[in-house]
């Protein structure tokens, strides 16, 4: 369950990433849609964040300890939503290219959460 | 990444009104370079405050440096978002600081492995980290050397 969603979780953030280069590309800041993939990505983010809890309360142990698995969660919630706040004070194209670089870093979280999971 | 947000809108609010480009350090790539600075920041300070509380150590002069380079991102975030032409001049000296010790850092994980049992931000030239940590000084001292040309000729 957990291994799937971080699945889904980090291709979401790539498409999010790739879908906010691509406006940043075409000199657009972000729009109400980008806020609704960014909210996608984050209810994604919320949900892992859920069930991982969910598991180490059924007593199941991370690979590389608990308290790594729980920040590395935390900082993929808070992630793209930070990333996004920030473009809402930058309503350029830079503002696009910050929530790319967000769902990027939150793609990069996510490998490593499959790792200290031990998936 | 909260507390950047929060810096960020206490520097607007303290400011006043929004004045582009007097001395605003995170307008356009800025705040890209806010953005990532701050993940950086969580990133180091978080990885060597649970190294150094629960595995010291092990290798106490990897972890030590992470934390530098936790604190030298710090600086550079708060002088990006507080902005004006002294802050500009501190974080351009930081970002040559930093560079520096990424480059000094990651050379000497190259020569001399042994020194390091275990990996710091900066190993590798920060290859840990997608070589983030060696561009993005790069990137900083472009932006803030281009933000001063433009202040001089501003005013």
């Amino acid at each position: 369950m957990l291994d799937v969603l971080t699945w889904v979780t980090g291709v979401a953030a790539l498409l999010l990433a790739a879908w906010c280069g691509w406006s940043a590309s075409r000199d657009e800041p972000t729009k109400d849609w980008h806020f609704i993939g960014m909210a996608v990505v984050t209810v994604l983010a919320l949900a892992q964040l859920v069930v991982g809890i969910v598991q180490l309360a059924r007593g199941e142990k991370p690979d590389q300890g608990t308290t790594i698995f729980v920040a590395y969660l935390l900082g993929a919630l808070a992630c793209v939503p930070v990333a996004g706040f920030m473009s809402l004070a930058e309503r350029t194209r830079w503002g696009s290219v910050t929530v790319a670089a967000g769902g990027a870093v939150l793609a990069v979280l996510e490998v490593r959460l499959y790792d200290i999971w031990g998936g | 990444m909260a507390a950047t947000r929060e810096k960020a809108d206490g520097a607007e609010g303290a400011g006043g009104e929004r004045r582009p480009g007097r001395g605003r350090l995170v307008s356009g790539p800025g705040m890209l370079l806010v953005w990532l600075y701050g993940v950086m920041v969580v990133g180091a300070v978080s990885r060597s405050a649970v190294q150094i509380s629960t595995d010291f150590d092990r290798a106490p002069l990897a972890y030590s440096l992470s934390a530098v380079a936790g604190v030298v991102y710090g600086f550079i975030t708060y002088s990006l978002v507080r902005g004006g032409e002294s802050a500009r001049r501190a974080a351009l000296a930081c970002c040559v600081a930093e560079l520096a010790g990424v480059l000094l850092v990651g050379t000497w994980t190259l020569v001399e492995p042994s020194a390091f049992p275990d990996a710091t931000v900066w190993s590798d030239f920060g290859m840990g980290y997608l070589f983030i940590p060696v561009l993005l000084p790069l990137s900083a001292i472009r932006w803030l050397r281009g933000a001063g040309a433009a202040e001089t000729a501003s005013v």
